[in-house]
């Protein structure tokens, strides 16, 4: 579409132009999905290995469903407020988007810091790692997607930054929607964690 | 302060290894003296480095599998003379341990390293060209994926200095490649090795396929894509798919040596047979992201040297598809034998057979293009007879070796080395060096000498025939693969046959060396002035040869498969000379080798468990990837005038070129 109204008359080429931004969030997409592969792949471990306890505790021995549930319920509002910055993106209201990123920010740190506190717990337990194959891939699949959102955190930070430098622009615009679709999937993920490893462990 | 790393990690006591070091060792000065004596230092910095050229870069992914090859050849010799040599009783050479790392080496550097840089540097090369763009969809990360895979290249090559590698094959099964049975740093090596040029493989999939979707010029749509451009959208989407659950495997396999999980351990609930089945999850598609560009290649110079439009265009399309599809509900067929039941065997069996139907499509196509064609015998298309011929006989004993009850006959025997070495040789590397033939004067401008071409090209054929073909005969006889030495003194003689193939296949790597020396030598007189030497029918040969750096100065437009060719046969009609116009052009980048360099501080590192040292890794690539993400000077135009300068100059070099072979 950007195409054919840029082509006559243009000043430069039209295909470069022709919807940079577009072609970043397509292949940002395509990352998207090679990363669910490994996520698949850490799932279909998961599965393979759930019953591996070596004698060690199950699943439903470990998990506390309300800790969890605050998790989930800090990672879905997270998600809400990414979206609220978004909006405040296309409505060029760049303070607001700011402010939204920083609830972001924090909503994922909580979430971050609530597993890491689950994980030591465990490990001071005595059900590490190494304990058995299902701890391993409890705490690879869990871990995997802990260290995603720890990177979206940094990625947010960045974002923060370069907002204030920078402001809004062809460079930070895309770079912001990238990143809401990375947290979003994060979401995402993380419901499929929920529901597969920890609910069914449970119930 | 060191970790694992001590100076008895060198294996001073090892003369051979000693020997190719220290040959190592005076190349690399030489070369070192040599940039630094010709000050070609900031040249090769500016120019090639930090260059986001995909031309460049496929030049110098080129560059490091001819490199490597030499290197993984020179295993495959050694293992073959060690097997001439130690039977009944012999001990051979190389002592057991060492015969181990040498065969995982080979496999590994023959993989990931000759293979996989030569499949991409081509698509590098060629698959922007054929779609009419200027660049990829990411330049800076291309560069990025470049130097990620070189410096996994050097990490593998250090291995053989410092330390040693893996000795557990080049798939690394558990629970062998676990820490109980590997306490060595080999397969510290060999993962991390795999996963840094992994994540640069990744982001090259990734990379292509936008490419490829994304910035095709006008009028090329999907279904008038040269077959190449068509191969390499497979191969990248094969990538997307299956290189990830390599990285996840390989880090299971990490957390298992480096943290004591148990993934893939014995005890504790582990899984070994989860290892296998997810390595080949992601190791079937791996070969057919290997052969489809080269069935690519092969479409492409089938169809120029018959001066024919490729028979069966849209079955050849949907034939590569259905092969992708295919390629991911095979890989249980990598081992029937580790007792997954008859019937998910009979599943497993029945589907590979049926990827031969694709293939076959594919094989009659090319016949079918030959056929009243007036095919011109090239060295490119001696390779794609020969590969016709070869490949054919390979895919016959895949299909054996699919049948679930031949299978447990010869499962791990020399069959299986046979077998795919017969596709990979047949297919991958004659698919290469008809592509490196096709494409070469596209990159440097003049062509390559086709005689010791077609001398390599029947070293090779020959080669391959007599090294490999006596495998088949010995797996017969019940020899099995990866054995160092055997009692049975009657497999002798077919073993000195196969180590004189070895010694044909070395004379064919001679004869590509000779040829390039030849070629650059008589540069003038092989200049492709045109552009087009092979009067050929893409979109590659309507630039000039080697193509300005952006490519076209005109964006072509397309209105028909082999589009150029098509073009040239209405030639006269003087196509209008539109202006000349800015160009949007990506910088140079010196994050790409940057992040590489501590990506390699990182691997090492972690290899020999310097924690300090990996911190300081881990941090310089992210520190470095966050300044490449505050550069906002990423790119910048050529001005008309500048394009209509190169544009004239050039036009007129190819004047006076003609002109002088006119008089002449």
């Amino acid at each position: 579409m950007a195409t054919d109204t840029l082509h006559h008359g243009a000043v430069a080429e039209p295909h470069e132009h022709h919807d940079a931004a577009g072609t970043k969030v397509f292949g940002f997409w395509v990352y998207l999905m090679s990363d669910l592969v490994i996520f698949g792949s850490l799932f279909a471990t998961y599965a393979v290995l759930m019953k591996g306890t070596a004698g060690g505790p199950t699943a439903a021995d470990i998990f506390e469903l309300p800790f969890v549930l605050v998790e989930t319920f800090l990672l879905l509002v997270s998600s809400f407020t990414f979206g609220m910055g978004v909006l405040a993106m296309n409505a060029n209201r760049i303070n607001q988007v700011k402010a939204w990123l920083a609830v972001t920010f924090l909503l994922g740190a909580a979430f971050v810091g609530m597993e890491v506190y689950e994980f030591q717990h465990l490990i001071h337990q005595g059900y590490g790692p190494d304990r058995s194959a299902f701890l391993s891939s409890f705490f690879t699949l869990v871990g995997t997607h802990g260290l995603h959102v720890t990177f979206g955190l940094i990625w947010i930070l960045v974002m923060l930054v370069q907002l204030s430098t920078k402001g809004l622009n062809d460079m930070t615009r895309p770079r912001i929607l990238c990143l809401s679709l990375f947290w979003h999937f994060l979401d995402i993920v993380w419901i499929c964690v929920f529901s597969f490893v920890y609910l069914m462990g449970v119930l | 302060m060191f970790g694992k790393l001590s100076l008895e990690a060198i294996p001073y006591h090892e003369p051979i290894i000693m020997v190719v070091a220290a040959f190592m060792a005076i190349g690399g000065i030489a070369l070192v003296g040599a940039l630094t004596y010709y000050r070609k230092w900031g040249w090769l910095w500016n120019e090639w480095f930090t260059s986001v050229d995909h031309k460049k870069l496929g030049i110098m992914y080129f560059i490091v599998a001819l490199v490597m090859l030499l290197r993984g050849f020179a295993d495959a010799i050694m293992m073959r003379t060690q097997l001439a040599m130690a039977a009944g009783g012999a001990a051979g050479y190389l002592p057991p341990e060492h015969y181990d790392q040498i065969f995982t080496a080979h496999g590994v550097i023959m993989i990931f390293f000759v293979a996989m840089p030569m499949v991409i540097g081509l698509m590098n090369l060629v698959v922007p060209l054929q779609i009419g763009a200027r660049d990829v969809a990411f330049p800076f990360l291309n560069n990025l994926s470049f130097w990620l895979f070189a410096a996994a290249a050097i990490l593998v090559n250090i291995s053989l200095v410092v330390g040693e590698f893996a000795k557990t094959g080049w798939l690394a099964y558990a629970p062998l490649s676990g820490i109980e049975f590997s306490p060595g740093v080999g397969v510290d090596y060999w993962i991390w090795a795999l996963q840094i040029s992994g994540v640069g493989t990744t982001l090259t999939g990734i990379n292509f396929f936008v490419t490829i979707l994304k910035m095709r010029t006008k009028g090329m749509t999907l279904f008038r894509m040269p077959i190449f451009t068509w191969t390499s959208l497979c191969a990248n989407i094969l990538i997307i798919a299956s290189f990830p659950i390599l990285t996840a495997t390989v880090a299971l396999l990490t957390l298992d040596r480096y943290l004591g999980m148990h993934f893939f351990t014995n005890d504790f609930g582990g899984n070994m047979m989860m290892y296998v089945n997810l390595i080949w999850a992601w190791g079937h598609p791996e070969v057919y992201i290997l052969i489809l560009p080269a069935f690519g290649v092969f479409s492409e110079v089938i169809s120029t040297f018959a001066r024919k439009r490729l028979f069966g265009y849209m079955t050849m399309v949907w034939a590569t598809i259905a092969i992708t599809l295919l390629s991911f509900i095979v890989w249980l067929h990598h081992f029937f034998t580790m007792g997954a039941g008859a019937n998910v065997n009979a599943f497993f069996g029945i589907m590979t057979m049926i990827i031969a139907i694709p293939t076959g499509v594919k094989v009659f196509n090319w016949l079918f293009t030959i056929y009243r064609g007036s095919l011109e015998l090239t060295s490119p298309v001696l390779w794609t007879l020969g590969f016709i011929i070869t490949f054919t006989l390979g895919g016959m004993t895949g299909v054996m070796l699919a049948v679930p009850a031949a299978n447990f006959v010869l499962h791990n025997s020399l069959f299986v080395i046979a077998h795919f070495h017969n596709v990979i040789i047949g297919g991958v590397v004659f698919g290469m060096m008809a592509g490196l033939t096709f494409w070469f004067p596209k990159a440097f401008g003049f062509t390559l000498s086709e005689k010791w071409g077609k001398r390599s090209f029947w070293c090779w054929f020959i080669g391959f025939y007599v090294a490999f073909m006596p495998l088949y005969v010995l797996a017969f006889f019940g020899a099995v693969r990866r054995m160092q030495s055997y009692a049975n003194p009657e497999w002798q003689p077919w073993m000195i046959l196969a180590w004189v193939g070895a010694v044909i296949i070395m004379m064919g790597i001679a004869c590509t060396i000779i040829q390039f020396w030849v070629s650059i030598r008589d540069r003038q007189q092989n200049a492709d002035v045109t552009g087009d030497p092979w009067d050929g029918r893409t979109l590659e040969w309507s630039t000039s040869s080697p193509a300005p750096f952006y490519n076209f100065a005109r964006l072509p437009e397309v209105g028909d498969i082999d589009s150029f060719w098509s073009q040239k046969q209405r030639s006269n009609e003087q196509l209008e000379d539109a202006p000349y116009t800015d160009i949007h052009m990506p910088r140079n980048t010196v994050a790409g080798p940057v992040i590489s360099l501590f990506a390699l501080v990182l691997g090492f590192a972690l290899v020999w468990h310097i924690w300090w040292l990996a911190a300081v890794g881990l941090i310089g690539v992210m520190a470095s990837f966050i300044a490449r993400v505050f550069n906002d000077d990423v790119d910048y135009y050529v001005p008309a005038a500048d394009v209509e300068r190169i544009e004239r100059k050039h036009q007129l070099e190819r004047e006076q070129q003609l002109g002088m072979e006119a008089q002449a």
